[in-house]
């Protein structure tokens, strides 16, 4: 297996998914955000190209394109749109110090090496090395969920989890209803970044900082009122 | 074949036709019409079972959930016809949110039913993404600030549940695809059941961990379960009725046939005592939680975490007998929760409220309602003679026959939300009469059809239904 240039290259590819993902943990500014998250779309497209071609399966070159053309260019367009409309923090709250999230996001991926490793002993060692590299990227999405405050980077941090998911799709081969998948996760993005811009024009939250969102938990709101 | 297709054919057309249609009032109507014709044909599945096809099935699991999720859909919207219109007179939405609402109501009916009827791992999950996108919508109707938030931070956890329940469901076709091989085969429920047992344990476990926590947040299953109460109370009381009664048993029909392939496979790990955990902290939080409750809808959503609780609770004990009082339970508490919904939505309109302060004497001023209500509590909290009742009953004998020590957390569960609602009961219903109290216009067929049916559960089952679950009982597994 080892010294196959596939193999390498789409490593590689997923390789450089994962460490963009790194690059999501420690920007401070939204904007930047913004950037390494078009980064990573553009990584994750390059990777699903590559394993449609190595795989022969074509249908992949249309996730490809959807990588490209919907999340490295007109979510991360809106999204800046977004920002400067609401005239929102240049700068993101985190609940954990950057230095401290990177070494979770470390812990984090040594903990999915761990689980799948073992899990995956039957299959193709592609696949598994494959698999391993989407679990980290799903996990350290979610850690980017849980760490940011900002409701714009909260949406970055499910996109990435979503980049992961879709490097796992491609990499298992002859996995079917990839590209409906990928449709589907596309209809459930845009919804997000359309609730955005609903609740911009209804005026009804004064930020988009989910600190504030959290005044309202249990009946708290309601009882006030 | 057509049954099926049938079943999902009528919600998507109605959903088109009253998306179109501008007279409210009529499509408040045609709405319970369509819902009406859905039921009628999912019906005529109890008699005729079609050929299982690679995309959709029936089998004796899912059949009573399809039937009884399109009965459910279509009490609640003959509710909904009779509450709905009332919101557009208080000014409380437009008839073109209406007309949105309407049409999105069919689109959840054709999800939730297209997630139970697939014969595909892949597209059940797309049912469960687009039930849960409609729901959010729904949530989000009445374009307050709570609401809005309440359907942000739904949106926000329910995406996160299920991207990983898709990971998981990854995890399982690559499981299937080293034994049956590449294709859409190896997503087809009926191929994996039959295969399971030479599937590579290892996966698998790994796999059960994702959806477990994935569809589990849709469950609502305690930690998991912060987006629910706000869901529920933010929204339209029939959307709540909905939610609580048929889609969390969607969620948990997807969780219970992926239990179903562990329990079809000799080295996996017996998810018993995962669901065991959740579920005992589902129940004694819920339990803890309704006692601080001042908006009625909240407290009744926790009570549908509660009864989620025991739900998960019941299948991690396992064994015949409990998966028999698990699916038993998912039937009766969707059916008494939705009624006990219909009852509330009556009452915070004649009350003008949703606060349970400004709630007393309903018996007095309003007997049917009040009744109906007291009859529906009392119910949910597990009392004889109604089915509740029964399947509690059984859960309890379940678990002390299988270890002892488990009936204790299960019972303290049990009391501590039994208390509560009781309490809660005694100030709304009884007393003198409090607050404003406008004369009700709506209908409560629905709500004493639901408990009249509770109750005849309590006291006889039909016989097809006892078989259709003792059979799926022995397929879910210790």
């Amino acid at each position: 297996m080892i010294g196959r240039i596939e193999f390498d290259i789409a490593h590689a590819l997923s390789a450089s998914v994962l460490l963009l993902s790194f690059a999501l943990l420690y920007q401070r500014r939204v904007s930047g955000v913004i950037e390494a998250f078009a980064l990573q779309a553009v990584a994750v497209a390059a990777a699903a190209a590559w394993q449609a071609f190595t795989q022969d399966a074509p249908h992949l070159y249309i996730t490809a394109l959807i990588a490209l053309l919907f999340k490295a260019m007109v979510i991360p367009i809106a999204l800046s749109r977004i920002v400067r409309k609401l005239g929102m923090h240049k700068t993101i709250e985190t609940v954990l110090g950057v230095n401290l999230a990177l070494l979770a996001g470390v812990g984090l991926v040594a903990l999915s090496i761990l689980l799948v490793f073992p899990a995956t002993s039957v299959a193709a060692v592609l696949t598994r090395e494959n698999l391993a590299l989407a679990l980290s990227i799903v996990l350290l999405g979610l850690l980017m969920m849980i760490t940011r405050r900002n409701a714009v980077t909260q949406v970055i941090g499910f996109m990435s989890l979503e980049n992961g998911l879709v490097l796992a799709a491609v990499g298992v081969k002859g996995m079917p209803l990839v590209v409906e998948m990928s449709i589907a996760f596309s209809v459930l993005i845009a919804f997000l970044v359309f609730g955005m811009f609903i609740f911009r024009i209804r005026e009804r939250f004064d930020t988009l900082d989910l600190q504030y969102l959290e005044a309202f938990r249990g009946d708290h709101q309601s009882e006030r009122s | 074949m057509t049954q099926i297709v049938a079943i999902l054919i009528i919600p998507l057309v109605a959903a088109l036709v009253l998306a179109a249609l501008p007279w409210h009032r009529f499509a408040a109507w045609l709405n319970a019409l369509a819902s009406f014709s859905t039921f009628l044909a999912a019906s005529s599945l109890l008699y005729a079972r079609p050929e299982a096809t690679i995309l959709l099935f029936i089998d004796d699991f899912n059949v009573y959930l399809v039937v009884l999720t399109t009965f459910v859909a279509f009490t609640t919207s003959w509710f909904s016809a009779s509450y709905i219109e009332h919101e557009v007179e208080i000014k409380r939405l437009t008839p073109a949110s209406l007309r949105f609402y309407h049409a999105m109501y069919q689109v959840l009916t054709f999800a939730m039913l297209l997630a139970l009827v697939a014969n595909n791992i892949g597209l059940m999950w797309v049912g469960v993404e687009a039930a849960t996108l409609t729901t959010v919508v729904m949530v989000g109707l009445y374009r307050t600030r709570e609401s809005l938030e309440a359907a942000w931070k739904y949106f926000i956890l329910g995406s996160v549940g299920i991207a990983l329940a898709l990971f998981g469901t990854m995890l399982v076709y690559l499981a299937a695809q080293s034994v049956m091989g590449e294709g859409v085969e190896a997503l087809a429920w009926t191929g994996l059941q039959a295969r399971a047992a030479s599937f590579d344990p290892a996966l698998l476990n790994l796999a059960f961990v994702f959806l477990l926590v994935g569809y589990g947040t849709k469950v609502g299953l305690a930690p998991l379960h912060a987006w629910l109460p706000d869901a529920h109370a933010e929204g339209p009381t029939p959307i709540s009725a909905v939610l609580s009664g048929l889609l969390l048993n969607v969620a948990l029909y997807a969780l219970l046939r992926y239990k179903m392939i562990l329990a079809g496979n000799e080295g996996a790990i017996t998810p018993g005592p995962l669901m065991l955990a959740m579920g005992t902290s589902s129940l004694l939080l819920a339990g803890l939680m309704l006692y601080r409750r001042r908006d009625i809808k909240r407290m009744f959503a926790y009570s549908s975490i509660e009864h989620m609780g025991i739900i998960a609770f019941t299948f991690g004990i396992g064994g015949p007998l409990a998966n028999f009082a698990g699916l038993l339970h998912m039937a009766l508490h969707s059916l008494t929760k939705s009624a006990i919904f219909f009852a509330v939505g009556h009452i915070s309109q004649v009350k003008g409220s949703q606060k349970l302060a400004d709630m007393g004497g309903l018996t007095t001023s309003h007997p049917a309602l009040g009744w109906g209500f007291v009859l529906g509590v009392l119910s949910i909290a597990g009392l004889p003679p109604m089915g509740l009742f029964m399947s509690e009953f059984l859960v309890v004998t379940s678990a002390m026959a299988r270890q002892p020590w488990l009936a204790v957390p299960l019972v303290a569960g049990l009391a501590l939300a039994f208390g509560a609602l009781v309490l809660r009961l005694q100030q709304v219903a009884f007393g003198a009469p409090r607050g404003q109290s406008a004369p009700i216009s709506a209908s409560l067929v629905p709500l004493y059809l639901h408990l009249g049916m509770v109750f005849v559960a309590g006291l006889w089952l039909p016989r097809p239904l006892v078989v259709w679950f003792q059979n799926v009982a022995s397929l879910l597994g210790g």
